[in-house]
């Protein structure tokens, strides 16, 4: 897909996971509004994933490991075909499958996630498994910023490493926002890449709310055989939405009824520009 | 007169040893716990099978459920007590609500590790387990057993836990005996009580019943080697057919075999006597397991003088 398609798939995408948000009453506008761009790339131009290939194991992998910006990936996958969007208006309803964090019961999902620290380690077995079977798939893992502080995902790293997964890219969605405030207050992360590279990661940086650079950097990766790979992309949280960005309170606050027309009308107004 | 046997563990590596040579999709992923798995000859003659993470039990789970995802049959092995305490989170979220095709091999478990203490004793792990969705519970009690659910394990396709102890077991059951995951095994019928045993206690009620058959006293035995799903059908059979019932478990007696049992005869209406042998709630004594069950009224003797009082006789 040409990189202006992809720019108003963005947008058209914003739109959506506030409208399910707002309609549903639920949902972490912040994060899915900060990684949208990520997902967006992947899923329709890097990533061999589709309802077709799906039930076979023979294609790429996605894990995301930040869980709780479903929406997102909710929105994407329903755009790909994986169902309707009248399954997806399903969203935080009683028995619904579309709930506030993945779960395979949703066609297009891979692993059930929410609680953090986890997709990383199940992307490296699934990335030691191609590797075992000989094939060339990838696995991807999307993981927030905040996640970092979780223990498990060095010892993901540590494995990763080992294995010489080339075959795993992992992203960082770097924000720089968390639940309660900035990352580097609540419990700093940083030096982000050098933690990666002293775990034996090649590492990247780009700017994750950026198409033409995300597209780029992903026909680089694997950055180095026998190496696995971890994009720090850089973001907003709440990208895309004035209000909203860089807002701490908008973790997930759901927008009323003034503010997800004024959001919407922002995006129509951004969306207008490309016709 | 019954056999003494191999330590379950050994029988658990070599039944997991002749399945992978046959079958190239099982992997088996170790915490730094190759040796105390039994697993070395396993590592040399399988290299390309065995996933070794370190020292790191949350890695192991998650590692394991992205083999499972990516199509293999995978046996993840440490030791019981920090595979279900520590990753316990990894045990709920990746393989049990993800519902992969993981075998989880908790070695060396309850108080296998006798003096080395409370930190690597897991009687926690029935009770933990047993409230998490979509987990089957099974404690191997001889070598029949261990070597048995090793072999269903591979087709399960689900979540499985499975726990081993170290010292060599007696052989209970005879030849032509059938195992299946979730059915129980009446090892023996009497008329007086019924006891029911899971894991490696079983050897010490089954001698216990020796022992009452001296004074003309008749148990039915039973191995629930399978915790969850329970075979409710022929324990409540039993327990509506016998003058009280005995449960032994080398766990906490909070939230295992006991607790289980219990709640069954008070949800059935079953007017029974009942008995919990177990660890109970204190700081625990020092000793080798053998010791500790023995302290904790789990001797052969000790179970039969509690089975006769019981029977007030």
């Amino acid at each position: 897909m040409n990189e202006k398609n992809l720019k108003k798939k963005s947008l058209e995408y914003r739109k959506t996971i506030l409208e399910i948000i707002f309609k549903s009453g639920a949902g972490h506008t912040g994060g899915s509004l900060s990684c949208i761009d990520i997902l967006n790339v992947l899923y329709n131009s890097v990533m061999d994933i589709s309802p077709k290939n799906f039930p076979n194991l023979d294609r790429d992998h996605f894990i995301q490991s930040k869980g709780h910006s479903v929406e997102a990936l909710f929105t994407v996958l329903c755009d790909c075909g994986f169902y309707s969007k009248k399954d997806l208006n399903t969203l935080n309803q009683f028995n619904s499958h579309f709930i506030g964090h993945p779960t395979k019961k949703v066609p297009g999902i891979e692993h059930n996630t929410g609680a953090l620290g986890h997709g990383l380690s199940v992307a490296v077995g699934l990335a030691i498994c191609k590797k075992i079977d000989q094939k060339n798939n990838k696995v991807f893992s999307l993981l927030g910023d905040g996640e970092l502080s979780e223990g498990s995902v060095w010892e993901a790293c540590t494995t990763a490493s080992k294995y010489n997964l080339d075959n795993l890219i992992v992203i960082v969605d770097r924000n720089d926002l968390q639940i309660t405030g900035k990352t580097e207050d609540v419990n700093p992360i940083e030096p982000i890449d050098k933690k990666f590279k002293s775990f034996g990661f090649e590492t990247i940086s780009t700017n994750g709310n950026n198409i033409s650079d995300l597209l780029s950097v992903f026909q680089h990766v694997p950055v180095k055989e026998n190496k696995p790979t971890v994009i720090i992309a850089k973001t907003t949280k709440g990208s895309g939405v004035s209000f909203i960005e860089n807002q701490i309170d908008w973790h997930h606050k759901v927008p009323n009824k003034d503010e997800y027309e004024s959001a919407i009308s922002e995006l129509n107004e951004k969306l207008n520009s490309y016709e | 007169m019954n056999e003494i046997g191999k330590p379950n563990l050994e029988v658990f590596s070599e039944t997991l040893l002749k399945e992978a040579r046959k079958n190239k999709n099982i992997i088996v992923v170790t915490s730094d716990s190759r040796g105390s798995g039994k697993l070395v000859p396993f590592g040399k003659e399988l290299p390309n099978q065995i996933i070794e993470v370190g020292i790191a039990e949350q890695n192991l789970v998650g590692v394991s459920s992205g083999l499972a995802a990516g199509g293999k049959i995978v046996f993840g092995v440490s030791p019981a007590s920090f595979l279900t305490a520590r990753a316990l989170e990894q045990i709920k979220n990746d393989v049990a609500y993800s519902d992969l095709n993981v075998s989880l091999i908790g070695i060396s478990a309850g108080i296998s590790y006798g003096q080395l203490g409370s930190t690597h004793h897991s009687i926690h792990d029935f009770a933990t387990l047993r409230t998490i969705n979509n987990m089957t519970i099974v404690a191997p009690a001889d070598n029949f057993e261990a070597a048995e659910v090793i072999k269903q394990a591979i087709s399960y396709n689900h979540p499985l836990y499975i726990r081993y102890g170290k010292k060599p077991m007696m052989d209970i059951h005879p030849p032509g005996t059938k195992f299946k995951i979730g059915k129980s095994i009446v090892v023996k019928k009497g008329e007086d009580l019924t006891i029911v045993a899971t894991g490696e206690t079983l050897q010490r009620a089954y001698l216990a019943s020796e022992i009452l058959k001296k004074s003309n006293i008749h148990c039915s035995i039973i191995s629930m080697h399978t915790i969850k799903p329970f075979d409710k059908k022929t324990f409540i059979e039993f327990s509506q057919n016998s003058k009280a019932i005995l449960t032994v478990e080398e766990h906490s007696i909070f939230g295992g075999l006991g607790e289980c049992c219990a709640s069954l005869i008070a949800q059935n209406n079953i007017n029974v006597k009942l008995k919990i042998l177990g660890i109970p709630d204190e700081y625990m004594i020092n000793g080798s397991q053998a010791d500790v069950l023995d302290h904790y009224n789990m001797s052969p003797e000790k179970i039969a003088e509690i089975s006769k009082d019981l029977l007030n006789k």
